[in-house]
């Protein structure tokens, strides 16, 4: 009796999560079908365009009109940069915080999430002024520097919440055995926090490399990621479906096969020290 | 090497005086215990003198030098935690060479020195296992490793058999006398286990809310107490203190007297009771007895033939009657 409750249960909750993960999905698998058709086909009815015949044509297209390569060698040198240098101002930041916290340091936490609730439209005006008396529009520097600042609050508080598992006396341990401070975060600290960091590298890199906001405005042909890639295909001219979805799948496409792979790794530093 | 010397140190946290003032004299090769009750300073004493923590006054001198400022790996002493601390992430063998890797040690003194304390300690056998993959006793042996390899000046423990099983903690207190014996380095042991501090120590030193109750050799502390804290914390089981008319026949606020130094007879003494619960322990048995002035522990041969409710008399043995004050100080 028990068997066939906890069985029908096992059953319904399986075919929830199917249906909430094929929602999720869906748009996605959406894109993926209409790149493959033809621009006309694209805008057919549903069963129409999934009836009309596969081709690559929007793919060539996309190619030709916009050097694809360019734009992901941006994201891959926005979406890295920002998270290097991220974790380069975090690692000793969360570090401060976790193991020689003042008596301000929870409202500093507080603080710095916070500036995760403002609007980013809000700050826009100052930002694209800034960035133009710099020079800073539509430059590779700019654009990383703006993404390491956004993403900055989101580091420090993973890092501060994987550094506050590491027990206080092993680092205690290594500076009575001689380690100053850079080799302590070096040889202990880091090593031991590796699946957070590696959990928080992942988890950055994939937000910066999905940025559109700042992207969109502060940047225009030179320092264009792909997300401003995708979005130079819905111009003026009218949205063509299939060339803007094969736009999307060609900037998605690495960053899910790098989620896909490391799902594992991200899975476990999301839950990490959830359950002791 | 290994001198070291306490002035005037205090340390507060916030408003909070952890402890007050303390004056103390470690000398060379010496093996002291701090010992107390839990939240007395103890812990705090040995982390100011590793250099943990902050001095909040007074001057810690070692060898000479002072070290007040000096942050921790300046100061040439080594530490065993109580929870061994070791690093998850490295073998036993980079453990014990991690503090002579931060020494900038050659690669091949490093390792020659390393397989010779694995050797002293029985752990050649785990030299390449992760801390994850030993027991509690391999670990602390890993700790200690990774303390004598650096030949530092003075080792400092912190209750570093607390974790461990009863008969493991006898093994390793055996352990730890037979490297002092071997090294004859300053070592300062923390415990709150005051059977520890007798066994180990060359001089105790009794702390009770941060101050010093008493210095002295394990014996000193045990024939003479200077004070009611002392004649009750050191000794096991603990020291029968009776006040009233039995003090006041002595001319003491206070008496005290251990439950080894209580004649026991069927016939007469000084005070008569009646045996309440006793504890066989197969060399010894401890008998509560009650009596006008209180209960009174009292050890007799673990052969003794009385049982609950026997009427008795007890006679304490006058050269070892400790008597105290209305301060609680000696007289």
């Amino acid at each position: 009796m028990a068997r066939a409750v906890s069985r029908q249960r096992s059953l319904l909750t399986g075919i929830l999560a199917w249906t909430l993960g094929l929602l999720i999905f869906f748009p996605i698998l959406w894109i993926v079908i209409l790149s493959f058709k033809s621009e006309g086909d694209a805008i057919a009815t549903p069963f129409a365009m999934l009836a009309a015949p596969w081709t690559t044509e929007a793919f060539a297209t996309v190619q030709e009109r916009s050097d694809y390569l360019k734009h992901f060698w941006n994201s891959v040198v926005v979406s890295l940069g920002s998270t290097l240098i991220g974790l380069l101002i975090a690692i000793p930041a969360a570090w401060a915080m976790a193991f020689v916290p003042g008596r301000r340091t929870k409202d500093l936490l507080m603080w710095m999430l916070s500036t995760k609730m403002m609007p980013a439209a809000g700050v826009l005006v100052p930002m694209y002024l800034i960035f133009r008396d710099l020079g800073l529009l539509d430059t590779l520097v700019g654009l990383t520097g703006v993404l390491t600042l956004i993403n900055l609050p989101i580091i420090v508080w993973m890092l501060y919440t994987y550094f506050k598992e590491i027990p206080g006396e092993i680092l205690e341990a290594a500076r009575m055995d001689g380690a100053d401070l850079r080799r302590e975060i070096l040889y202990i600290l880091a090593p031991m926090a590796v699946p957070g960091i590696a959990s928080t590298l992942l988890l950055n890199v994939i937000l910066a490399w999905n940025e559109a906001f700042w992207s969109l405005r502060l940047t225009a042909s030179d320092a264009a990621p792909l997300t401003a890639f995708i979005a130079s295909y819905s111009s003026p001219e009218g949205l063509f479906y299939a060339k803007l979805s094969a736009a999307s799948v060609m900037a998605i496409a690495p960053i899910l096969i790098l989620g896909w792979f490391s799902q594992k790794q991200l899975v476990r530093g999301l839950t990490f020290g959830a359950v002791k | 090497m290994g001198k070291i010397t306490l002035r005037n140190v205090a340390k507060r946290f916030g408003e909070v005086a952890v402890i007050p003032d303390i004056d103390l004299d470690i000398d060379e090769g010496e093996f002291v215990v701090f010992v107390g009750p839990s939240g007395c300073g103890k812990s705090t004493l040995l982390r100011l003198i590793a250099g943990l923590e902050d001095v909040s006054g007074g001057t810690i001198t070692i060898d000479g030098v002072n070290a007040t400022e000096l942050p921790p790996a300046k100061r040439g002493l080594a530490m065993v935690f109580q929870s061994y601390a070791l690093y998850p992430h490295m073998s036993v063998r980079k453990n014990i060479a991690f503090p002579l890797k931060m020494a900038g040690l050659p690669p091949e003194e490093i390792t020659r020195k390393v397989d010779a304390a694995a050797k002293v300690l029985n752990l050649t056998n785990y030299i390449d296992r992760r801390p994850g993959q030993l027991s509690g006793g391999q670990r602390q042996r890993v700790a200690i490793g990774r303390a004598i390899v650096r030949e530092p000046k003075a080792f400092l423990f912190d209750e570093p058999l607390s974790n461990l099983d009863a008969a493991l903690r006898v093994n390793m207190r055996l352990e730890i006398s037979e490297l002092h014996q071997t090294l004859k380095t300053t070592m300062i042991y923390v415990t709150h286990d005051q059977v520890e501090a007798m066994t180990m120590a060359d001089k105790i030193v009794v702390l009770n809310a941060g101050r010093i109750e008493q210095v002295g050799s394990p014996l000193e502390l045990y024939r003479s107490p200077r004070n009611l804290f002392v004649a009750g914390f050191i000794g096991s089981p603990k020291m029968n203190l009776l006040g009233g008319a039995a003090a006041a026949a002595e001319g003491a606020a206070t008496i005290g007297i251990r439950p080894e130094h209580l004649a026991v007879s069927a016939t007469g003494g000084l005070w008569s009771g009646t045996v309440g619960i006793s504890e066989h322990l197969g060399s010894d048995t401890f008998l509560h007895v009650q009596t006008d002035h209180g209960t009174l522990n009292v050890r007799t041969g673990g052969e003794v033939g009385l049982h609950h409710g026997d009427s008795l008399w007890l006679t304490p043995e006058r050269d070892k009657l400790h008597r105290f004050d209305a301060q609680g100080m000696r007289i």
